[in-house]
C-alpha cells in the first residue's frame, strides 16, 4: 500500500427521491479503500463473465435464452454490499449478476450456460434457472418471482430470524398485477420485503413511456414508502440498500425501492437493441454514467488506488473468466441417467415414462 | 387451375392469414405483446402495425363489445398468467348468458417445446385447453394449415385457441395456388389424412406430424405402410376419421409433443375404446410422447425428452409385434 493512498472517502453524496419517508439514506456515504476493490472487482468479473456469455453464444455454444446484465453491475454488487449473506434474494430472468454476488463462482455459471454437469443447475435449469442458498433464481415468467419474494419474507418474519428478502423484478414487471397482490399482503402484515425495480428503461423494446401510465416506479407501492436512487452508482446503490434493510429490519414493513439504470445489450441475445432505442443513446451511457469507470474514476482522484492495480485487476478477472470458460466448454454433458431426477424431494425412487411405454425411466429425489 | 408452388413459412401464412382478415372485417384486430416497435418477439406480427396502424393493432386491452380480438400470447406458457380469463370469461360465458353473449376471440402464439428454452418457456397446452368446454382447440402443423386453420378461426364465432410452434415458423413449405386465395379456409374440425396406409394408423399433431411421416418413409423401406393422419383440430377432435382409418389397419400410434397423463394421446385412446373400431384393433394403442419431465435445458437432455423418429419407427414396429 502506498503511502500517499488513501484509504476512505468521506464525500460522496447519495442523491435520493423520497416517497412516505421524513428521510432517506445518509447524504453522504463512506467508501474504505478496501471496499473500493472489491465493488470493483466484483463489477468487472460480472461484465467480464456477460461479454464471455455473448461470445459463447455468437458460436452457439450457449443456446435458448441469454439475456445479459452488461451495465446493470452496480445493482447487483451494491445490493449485495447493503445486505447480509444470510438474507435473502430472488429475481428474474436477468440473472447472471445476482447468482455470481449470491456467491456462485463464474465457472458454475458459465458452465451452467452451456448445459454441462458441472454447471450450479447440473445443466438442467440454463440461464434462467439458476439457484444457489439464499438465492431463488433467476425465473422465467415476468412478475412471477416478486409474489414469491414477498412469501420468502413472510418466512423470515415467521422464523424471527432477523432476515429479510430482496425481491427483485423490471420495469415492464412493474405493472403486473402480481406485484400489488404481493405489495397489499407485504404491508398489511409488515413483511420484512425490500421491492426492488431495477428500471432499465425498456421492457424488452417497450419504452417506459408507452408501458406505464406512472415511471415513478419508487411510488407505485403506493402506500409502501419508496425511494429512488441511481443505479448507475455502487455507492448510492449500497447506502439506499442499507436503509431499506434497516427499515425492514426494525419491524415497519416493506419498501420499494427504485434503482435507475441501462442495460448495453438488448433484451436477450436476439434482440440487436437497437429498433427501439439509438445508438447514440447506449453510446451517451457508456462514456458518462458506466458503473465500472464511475468508481475507478472516483477511486483514481481520490489517490484511493492506482492504475497498475486496476490493471492488475483486470489481467486476473480476465485469467479467471477464461478459464471459466474453458471448463464450462470442455466439461461433458450431464449424464443420460440424470434425466428424471430431481422430480420429488424426499421421495422414494419412482418410475417415469419416457417417450413411449417400453421406455421406464428411474427418477431419484 | 394450375398449382403455383411458392415456399413459405409457417409464420408467412400466419401473417398473410391476419392481413387478409384485418382487410376482409373491420372489428378484427390484434392485441399483442410487444408489437410496434419491436415488430412482434417472434417476428409474426411484422409489418401489421405499420399498415393497420395504433387503432387495429395494439397493445391495448381490449374489453369492447361487438370487435373481434387476434391476442397473440408471446408464448402459450404466458398464457398461464392470463388463463382464468381465457376459460372462465372467454369459454364459458356464452353458455352462462344462455345464447346472449358470443365471444369471438382468438387467442395465438408458438406453444410446446422450443430449442433450449428450459422448463419455463417449453409447455404444450393442447391438453389443457382441449379439456374446456366452450373452446376449440386447433393446431396447425404446415404453411397451409396455418393459413386456413387461422383464417376460419379468425372468422369463428366462439372463442378459439390457436396453438403455433415456434420451430416450424422457419421451416418452408410448398403451397398450393389455391391457398393463397384470400378466400382460403380449413374448417375447423376436420383431420386430414396425410399420407395413406394400411398396416397403421399414426395420428400426431403440429410438429410431430413431420416427425410420423419421416418415420413413415423409413418404414415405407421395409414394406410397413402407415396412414398417418394430421389431426389439424384438437377440439372438437375429428374421431371419425380416426376410427375409419383404424378399421383399416387394425393398428393404432398416437404421437404428441406434450406429457402423457391427460394428454391428446390418452383421449384418443379413450374415444377409440368407446366407439366402433375398438373391435377393430389387433393390439392395445400406443402412445408417443413427451417424457414425463419438465423440460431440462442440456441439449443432450432436451434431445432426450421429445419423441424423436427412432421412438416412433421403435413404437409402430412394436404395435405391429414386428
Amino acid at each position: 500500500v502506498k503511502a500517499n493512498v488513501s484509504s476512505v472517502l468521506k464525500a460522496t453524496s447519495v442523491k435520493c427521491d423520497l416517497h412516505r419517508l421524513e428521510e432517506g439514506p445518509p447524504e453522504k456515504a463512506e467508501l474504505t479503500r478496501d471496499q473500493g476493490l472489491q465493488y470493483y472487482r466484483t463489477m468487472q468479473t460480472i461484465r467480464r463473465m456477460e461479454l464471455k456469455a455473448d461470445q459463447l453464444y455468437k458460436q452457439k455454444i450457449i443456446r435458448g435464452f441469454c439475456h445479459l446484465y452488461d451495465g446493470q453491475e452496480a445493482c447487483a454488487a451494491g445490493i449485495e454490499a447493503g445486505i447480509n449473506p444470510t438474507d435473502h434474494l430472488i429475481t428474474a430472468y436477468r440473472a447472471h449478476g445476482y447468482t455470481y454476488t449470491r456467491g456462485v463462482s463464474v465457472k458454475e455459471i458459465l458452465a451452467e450456460l452451456t448445459g454441462r454437469k458441472g454447471g450450479v443447475a447440473k445443466g438442467k435449469g440454463g440461464s434462467m434457472h439458476m439457484y444457489a442458498p439464499c438465492f431463488y433464481g433467476g425465473n422465467g415468467i415476468v412478475g412471477a418471482q416478486v409474489p414469491l419474494g414477498a412469501g420468502i419474507a413472510l418466512a423470515c418474519q415467521y422464523q424471527g430470524n432477523n432476515q429479510l428478502c430482496v425481491s427483485l423484478y423490471g420495469d415492464g414487471a412493474a405493472n403486473q398485477g402480481q406485484l400489488f397482490e404481493a405489495y397489499n399482503m407485504a404491508a398489511l402484515w409488515k413483511l420484512p420485503c425490500i421491492f426492488i425495480c431495477e428500471n432499465n428503461k425498456y421492457g424488452m423494446g417497450t419504452s417506459v413511456e408507452r408501458a406505464a401510465a406512472s415511471t415513478d416506479y419508487y411510488k407505485r407501492g403506493d402506500y409502501i414508502p419508496g425511494l429512488r436512487v441511481d443505479g448507475m452508482d455502487v455507492l448510492c446503490v449500497r447506502e439506499a440498500t442499507k436503509f431499506a434493510a434497516d427499515h425492514c429490519r426494525s419491524g415497519k414493513g416493506p419498501i420499494v425501492m427504485e434503482l435507475q439504470t441501462y442495460r448495453y445489450h438488448g433484451h436477450s441475445m436476439s434482440d440487436p437493441g437497437v429498433s427501439y432505442r439509438t445508438r447514440e443513446e447506449i453510446q451517451e451511457v457508456r462514456s458518462k454514467s458506466d458503473p465500472i469507470s464511475m468508481l475507478k474514476e472516483r477511486m483514481l482522484s481520490h489517490n484511493m488506488a492506482s492504475v497498475e492495480e486496476f490493471k492488475e485487476m483486470d489481467v486476473e478477472i480476465r485469467k479467471e473468466v477464461e478459464e471459466a470458460a474453458q471448463f464450462a466448454t470442455s466439461d461433458p454433458e450431464p449424464p443420460l441417467d440424470d434425466l428424471c431426477n430431481h422430480i420429488f424431494y424426499n421421495n422414494p425412487p419412482l418410475e417415469v415414462r419416457g417417450t413411449h411405454p417400453w421406455a421406464k425411466l428411474k427418477s431419484l429425489s | 387451375m394450375g398449382l403455383i408452388e411458392t415456399e413459405l413459412t409457417e409464420s408467412d401464412p400466419v401473417w398473410s392469414a391476419m392481413d387478409e382478415e384485418l382487410e376482409r372485417d373491420e372489428r378484427v384486430f390484434l392485441m399483442v405483446e410487444e408489437v410496434a416497435q419491436y415488430d412482434g418477439a417472434l417476428q409474426v406480427s411484422r409489418g401489421l402495425w405499420k399498415k393497420y396502424g395504433d387503432k387495429r393493432i395494439s397493445t391495448l386491452p381490449f374489453l369492447r363489445a361487438g370487435l373481434r380480438p387476434i391476442c397473440e400470447f408471446m408464448t402459450f406458457n404466458f398464457s398461464m398468467q392470463a388463463i382464468d380469463q381465457v376459460i372462465n370469461s372467454a369459454a364459458k360465458t356464452y353458455y352462462m348468458s344462455a345464447g346472449l353473449q358470443p365471444v369471438p376471440i382468438v387467442f395465438r402464439g408458438p406453444n410446446g417445446a422450443s430449442a433450449g428454452v428450459a422448463a419455463q418457456h417449453s409447455q404444450c397446452f393442447a391438453a389443457w385447453y382441449a379439456h374446456c368446454p366452450g373452446l376449440k382447440v386447433v393446431s396447425p402443423w404446415n404453411s397451409e394449415d396455418a393459413k386456413g386453420l387461422l383464417k376460419s378461426a379468425i372468422r369463428e364465432d366462439n372463442p378459439v385457441v390457436f396453438l403455433e410452434n415456434e420451430l416450424m415458423y422457419g421451416v418452408p413449405f410448398e403451397m398450393s395456388e389455391e391457398s393463397q386465395s384470400k378466400d382460403f379456409t380449413i374448417p375447423i374440425g376436420k383431420a386430414k389424412v396425410e399420407r395413406p396406409g394400411d398396416h397403421v394408423t399414426v395420428v400426431s399433431h403440429s410438429r410431430l406430424v413431420g416427425h410420423c411421416l419421416d418415420a413413415a418413409a423409413v418404414l415405407a423401406k421395409e414394406g410397413i405402410e402407415c396412414e398417418v393422419i394430421n389431426l389439424r383440430t384438437i377440439r372438437p377432435m375429428d374421431v371419425e376419421s380416426i376410427e375409419a382409418s383404424v378399421m383399416k389397419t387394425n393398428h393404432l400410434v398416437t404421437v404428441e409433443g406434450g406429457w402423457p397423463q391427460f394428454g391428446v394421446g390418452a383421449e384418443i385412446c379413450a374415444r377409440i375404446m368407446e366407439g366402433p373400431a375398438f373391435n377393430y384393433l389387433d393390439a392395445p394403442v400406443t402412445r408417443v410422447t413427451g417424457v414425463d419431465i419438465p423440460m431440462p435445458y442440456a441439449k443432450i437432455l432436451e434431445d432426450h425428452s421429445v419423441p424423436q423418429i427412432k421412438d416412433i419407427i421403435f413404437s409402430i414396429k412394436k404395435t405391429l409385434n414386428v
